[in-house]
């Protein structure tokens, strides 16, 4: 077990070095970062300076090496548009989008999972049906025209919902900005949570229905009836534990899309989070924030898929006894 | 003479599909004594699982009973709602599958599965459920039972596993045990054993048996009567000695053509010329009637009943007639 963990753990290491390089190579490559700093009329042995006091004449191996010394002391140098440390930018606005996707996730998962058992045992129902036609709905419409008509239907028409920002924030252990503990700041999260999580919760019903629906063709289900097992127990002990099973898997993964995807419903939302300080640094050429983002993305969606291996091997016996040996 | 553990009356289960309804048991009766074993014998398409399935009330849609009566123990078990028939599968009617690697659930501790089975048919508590589960999987020949109890499916090799799934079939002692093809999925090598460890443990408890196979072999050792069926129907059914060395139908008598000697490994059955008709197109009178070589005019016209012909009973206007 602790070297399947363990060779996992290097795995991830190698990839999110990949990615650092990926980092790197845009401040390198993308645009002259001196250009940044310097005005187009500063002297030419000035911008030599910058230049060598930003290290950009030192060969490219020690320019990467710095570049990870740094990263992996969270520093990610200093915004051009801001002019603050990235990491405090970032840092000041992980709880929005933090909260936000936890908050989507959990209405993903709590109604995705219900509404795929569900309709996958009342296959031929009238709700079932329904069901699986909205989800389709929720599979192909954008988020944003979904973030769009919750505005329109619930903030401008009914007035029930704030259309924007986060509300009343508190703060917590120090520096994290919570929306959790007021009236205010959990109204501000229903529609942008709804928004974000639809397209995931539709995709989750249906995984979890299509992958039902197989499972309760298996034959140990099939045997499972001939012991005579009730019903409640073949559907939600041993059928829902089978579907459950690889639905971790993409579960998992979701999380880490729906994190990468907060842009589009951060910007719809004005919602004060990473994603969309990324969206502004894109738009103003703002590298350090855009490398920085690009890090802990990739490093959020390696650690989640680590979890997920674990968590796999957790569930299914076969696997663990795989990984024993 | 006392009231028979099953018996079944003119059987008919239909399949409604998009081109017409397709009949695939066409009017099957039979009926197995307490504590008999009953073979049921045929080619793969014949209707030997769907008559299972039948009579544990789990065939599949659209699959259903369309006529005919299922009797367990006298009292009339076709049509039973749901709930009623829950309690008779597994309690009084014990099931096994083709295949133990996938008949159990993986996810789940062979003991947790054995308890499960135990506490929702017999009043017992955690405690003396696991007692009795230990017992049952010593029953079957599993070594370390207290141990081993607590492993998963997968830790088991598939002749285990199938011991497991016996274990699980006679969990609540029912009087009657369907075991469809039990040991087509295993290796050769561990066959024998598994059918001798179901015949013992059924010996032991009075468990009457419906044991379906291709085994002709497996047949002739442990089977008291043996059925034949055929495209849906019975051809033939009698005591196990008279159908496999005097069979009556000329099916039959194809079928048993090449019954290995003991001392040999036993085959499969032997390969009759032709193949037996899709559902769709059971040709009229008798179905066997184009592979027989017995056939005569009126094979064509009128679908034989099952007489008494010999020591058993045969559906063909010529049983008894040698090939
Ligand atoms: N769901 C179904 N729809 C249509 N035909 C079926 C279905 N299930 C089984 N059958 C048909 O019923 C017949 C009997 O099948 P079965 O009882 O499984 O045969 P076997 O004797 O090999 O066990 C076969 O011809 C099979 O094609
Ligand atoms: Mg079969």
């Amino acid at each position: 077990m602790l070297a399947f963990i363990l060779r996992r753990l290097m795995q991830s290491v190698l990839v999110l070095v990949v990615v650092v390089l990926l980092a790197f190579t845009m401040f390198r490559f993308v645009g002259d970062p001196v250009n940044q700093i310097v005005s187009l009329d500063t002297p030419a042995e000035q911008v030599a300076e910058v230049r060598k006091s930003l290290g950009l004449d030192d060969p490219v191996p020690v320019q990467i090496m710095r570049y990870l010394y740094h990263v992996v002391q969270f520093d990610f140098g200093i915004s051009y548009q801001f002019r603050q440390p990235v990491v405090d930018l970032l840092a000041e606005r992980a709880p929005a989008t933090l909260e936000l996707a936890l908050m989507s996730s959990l209405i993903s998962l709590l109604v995705g999972i219900p509404m795929g058992v569900y309709t996958a045992l009342r296959r031929d129902g009238f709700f079932a049906r329904l069901f699986q036609s909205i989800s389709l709905i929720g599979v192909s419409l954008p988020t944003f025209l979904i973030g769009i008509l919750l505005i329109y239907l619930f903030a401008v028409t009914l007035g029930w919902l704030p259309s924007f920002g986060r509300g009343q924030v508190v703060t917590v252990y120090g520096r994290w900005t919570t929306g959790f503990l007021t009236v205010s700041g959990l109204k501000a999260l229903i529609l942008p949570s709804i928004t974000l999580g639809l397209y995931q919760m539709t995709l989750i019903m249906r995984l979890v229905r299509s992958e039902m629906l197989e499972v309760l063709r298996a034959d140990h289900i099939k045997f499972a009836r001939a012991r005579g097992l009730t019903t409640h127990s073949i559907h939600f002990r041993h059928a829902l534990k089978s579907t459950l099973v690889p639905v971790i898997t993409i579960a998992g993964l979701q999380l880490g899309s729906i994190i990468a995807f907060a842009v589009i419903t951060e910007t719809v939302f004005q919602w004060p989070g990473m994603g969309a300080l990324f969206l502004k640094a894109v738009q103003n050429v703002d590298i350090p924030i855009m490398a920085a983002y690009l890090m802990i993305i990739s490093a959020l969606f390696v650690s989640i898929n680590m979890i997920v291996d674990l968590l796999y091997a957790f569930v299914d016996p076969r696997l663990r006894t795989t990984i024993k040996n | 003479m006392s009231v028979p553990v099953l018996e079944i009356r003119n059987l008919h289960v239909d399949f409604k599909t998009r081109h017409g309804v397709l009949h695939a048991l066409n009017g099957i009766s039979f009926s197995i004594a307490r504590g008999e074993v009953l073979g049921v014998v045929g080619e793969s398409g014949a209707g030997k699982s769907l008559t299972g399935s039948a009579i544990i009330g789990l065939l599949e849609p659209p699959g259903h009973i369309a006529g005919g009566e299922i009797y367990l123990n006298g009292a009339r078990i076709d049509g039973l709602d749901f709930e009623s028939m829950r309690h008779i599968r597994g309690k009084k009617i014990g099931t096994i599958f083709q295949d133990p690697l996938t008949s159990l659930d993986p996810l789940f501790r062979v003991g947790e599965q054995l308890i499960e089975t135990i506490r929702t048919h017999l009043p017992l508590d955690e405690k003396q459920a696991r007692a009795r589960a230990i017992s049952l999987l010593a029953d079957v020949g599993i070594p370390a039972p207290e141990k081993r109890i607590d492993a998963y499916p997968h830790e088991f090799s598939g002749g285990m596993r199938q011991r497991v799934v016996i274990a699980l079939a006679l969990a609540a002692e029912p009087d009657l045990v369907i075991a469809d093809e039990p040991t087509t999925a295993l290796d050769v090598s561990v066959q024998a054993q598994i059918i001798e460890v179901l015949k013992k443990l059924c010996r032991e408890r009075g468990t009457a048996v419906m044991l379906i196979t291709h085994d002709m072999g497996v047949i002739a050792e442990t089977a008291d009567r043996v059925a034949v069926m055929y495209a849906g129907r019975v051809a033939e059914i009698g005591p196990v000695r008279s159908v496999v060395q005097h069979p009556q139908h000329p099916y039959a008598q194809g079928l048993m053509g090449s019954i290995p000697p003991l001392d040999q490994h036993p085959s499969q059955l032997q390969q009759i010329e032709g193949s037996m008709p899709r559902l769709s197109a059971i040709p009229k009178g008798c179905a066997f009637h184009p592979r027989c070589p017995l056939v005569i005019d009126a094979c064509h016209q009128t679908q034989p009943e099952l007489r008494a012909s010999g020591e058993s009973f045969a559906a063909c206007i010529r049983a008894g007639e040698a090939a």
